[in-house]
């Protein structure tokens, strides 16, 4: 276990080539990057920079082609696959910019989905799990509303809810608020910092948006598969 | 509930269009192999019943003599002609009546004394077959009892059963008098103590019961059978107990298979036809259910790849849509035997004899339901195997990124 304030993530030298032979192109060229338990940090780069296979690979949803990534203590690359499924299960929460709830469920069902898929079963302990969670994120008046037909917000909270459903030690989120308005785009920043403070977990937000990204801890910067630039932001 | 069960029912019930198109392939597939199998085995099984209804499974006659060549430099004459067939008696058929019992699948055995003779009765002569027989064990071979139009099927001293068409040709009812002898000329009177219907013209219109004792004095067997009828508890088995019968005793045993291999014939390949519908049908409701869940996990890549994201493993993925498969097989099966039976019940109704009696039974047996459910269950999961195998091993990262 990470003490408070320890790195909770850290990868070392990660290298993440695509395609093969000729076409073979290098996205990630050796990243070297920690994150401490309970920050609050913005990945920001142009397009093409890298930053979403960054964040899969950090995530275990993607391998990457060379290097090291110690997710709370325990390398990762020893992992076999469905390892990797329950630990990322155990460990880390993804928030994406299209919410990518599942349709055919409710949006109770959908914050339940993560804990039923851990344990094999969908037991009745969980759906109170998951109202107390919708409680958290101000949607328990629609825990029974069906996924498509929350509005963009919306959506985002219960998507920010289920992240939360295995207490990850990381959340991990890609362009969270890209396709909402600034209001509440606002929101839904807000409520992230929020869950950051309270339960001290650690989030790492992939970003366009610059004025959202200064309103974080810290702000890494990826350009040609490369980090150019990591600083700490003022408190705020 | 299980995980997979919970994700793999909320797809199907979500999935209107496709579960319904699915479901209906199933149906229908699941419809057509109740309702041929219903209707073949139901219309053999009647077929066979009334071939088997005046026959015994298998017949035990003495071997057949043959003409040989004669060995030996001081020979009389060249070879020994076959003799001209005479009736002849099997030897020692006691014995072997005794230890018939003991053969596997032998169900029950009959001496019978049978030959050729007329049946007179004032002007009207009739040729006939004489079948000497001791009724209680005879009917434990060929159930005729319930067969009976009238009398009883027992013989004491002179009495008689006869056909019913002999009956009419000759006019008599039970206990009019009627003369048999056989063309040596050797006669009795008889009185008829019954009249039979087994379904079978000839059948009724040459067969003459008569005690054993007077057919064996008519025929001059003194105290021989000509054959041992026998009974199998199992009909497709009787060419393996009569080639049983015919190695240990050493006499001509015949199956009713032999004797009736046009009928076999016919009845094998109309079984070959019908399985190669059954299977073609499989294959199609295979077909279909790969296709539209292959289309359905294309579809469904990026919720996938959420899954497979928030903690589902691939194990659990592939598992989601093979169950999706057996829970449309399952379905498909029980709304198809519905179908199905509705079907082979009608058509068996429209096909009526002219006394309103269906021509012939359809099988629905629980045997057949639980095959098709069987058959329908294992067809829908390896359906799914390759589009469930797909879904499992789409990457995470990809399919949220491209979609």
């Amino acid at each position: 276990m990470a003490e408070a304030g320890g790195d909770v993530l850290r990868l070392e030298g990660i290298t993440r080539d695509f395609g093969a032979g000729e076409a073979r192109t290098r996205v990630l060229r050796g990243v070297d990057l920690s994150l401490r338990r309970g920050e609050f940090a913005a990945l920001m780069g142009p397009s093409g920079s890298g930053k979403s296979t960054l964040l899969h690979i950090m995530g275990l949803l993607d391998r990457p082609t060379g290097g090291r990534i110690l997710l709370d203590g325990q390398d990762t690359g020893v992992l076999d696959d469905d390892g990797l499924t329950r630990y990322r299960g155990s460990t880390l929460g993804f928030v994406f910019q299209f919410h990518h709830l599942l349709p055919e469920f409710t949006a109770l069902e959908n914050v339940m989905i993560p804990m039923a898929a851990g344990k094999g079963r969908v037991e009745a302990p969980m759906r109170d799990a998951a109202r107390a969670l919708l409680d958290r994120v101000g949607l328990s008046a629609r825990a029974d509303a069906r996924a498509t037909t929350l509005s963009g917000g919306q959506a985002q909270r219960v998507a920010i809810a289920r992240s939360l459903a295995m207490g990850p030690k990381i959340v991990l989120a890609d362009e969270p608020t890209g396709n909402l308005d600034t209001q509440t785009a606002d929101e839904v920043f807000a409520l992230l910092r929020e869950v950051n403070r309270d339960e001290q977990v650690t989030f790492l937000l992939v970003t366009h948006d610059r004025r959202l990204a200064e309103r974080t801890d810290r702000i890494i910067e990826l350009v040609d598969g490369r980090i150019v630039s990591d600083h700490t932001n003022p408190p705020r | 509930m299980r995980f997979e069960w919970f994700i793999a029912i909320r797809y199907l019930r979500e999935g209107k269009a496709q579960t319904a198109l699915v479901l209906g392939g199933t149906t229908v597939g699941v419809a057509v192999l109740i309702f041929l199998t219903a209707l073949i085995s139901g219309l053999q099984r009647s077929l066979v019943g009334q071939t088997l209804s005046a026959q015994a499974h298998v017949l035990v006659k003495a071997p057949e003599r043959v003409a040989r060549p004669l060995p030996g430099p001081d020979r009389p004459a060249d070879h020994v002609e076959k003799v001209p067939d005479r009736i002849r008696s099997i030897e020692q058929w006691q014995r072997v009546l005794a230890v018939l019992p003991a053969i596997p699948g032998v169900v029950a055995a009959t001496p019978t004394a049978a030959g050729a003779a007329f049946a007179t009765r004032g002007p009207a002569t009739k040729a006939v077959t004489l079948r000497g027989i001791e009724p209680e064990s005879f009917s434990r071979v060929i159930d005729i009892v319930p067969r009976m139009r009238s009398g009883r099927f027992a013989l004491e001293g002179a009495e008689a059963i006869i056909g019913s068409v002999l009956a009419s040709d000759l006019g008599v009812v039970v206990g009019d008098k009627v003369r048999l002898a056989t063309p040596e000329g050797r006669g009795d009177v008889f009185t008829i103590a019954g009249i039979f219907d087994l379904g079978n013209k000839e059948v009724n219109a040459r067969w003459v019961f008569v005690p054993l004792r007077s057919a064996q004095t008519l025929l001059d067997v003194p105290g021989g059978v000509t054959t041992i009828e026998v009974k199998v508890a199992e009909i497709f088995d009787a060419e393996r107990v009569a080639r049983e019968i015919s190695r240990r005793h050493g006499l001509a045993a015949d199956s009713w298979m032999e004797l009736n291999q046009q009928l076999l014939i016919g009845l094998r390949s109309q079984s070959a036809s019908s399985w190669m519908i059954q299977g073609l049908v499989v294959l199609a409701v295979a077909l279909g259910i790969a296709s539209v869940l292959g289309v359905s996990v294309i579809q469904k890549s990026r919720e996938i790849g959420i899954l497979k994201a928030t903690g589902t493993s691939t194990g659990m993925v592939q598992r989601i849509f093979l169950l999706e498969g057996a829970l449309v097989g399952a379905a498909g099966s029980v709304l198809g035997a519905g179908v199905g039976s509705a079907m082979a019940i009608a058509f068996a109704g429209l096909a009526r004899a002219p006394t309103g009696e269906p021509l012939f039974p359809v099988d629905l047996t629980p045997g057949l339901y639980l095959g098709a459910a069987a058959v329908a269950i294992v067809t829908g999961t390896l359906a799914a195997w390759f589009p469930a195998s797909r879904a499992a091993r789409l990457e995470p990262a990809e399919v949220i990124r491209y979609g």
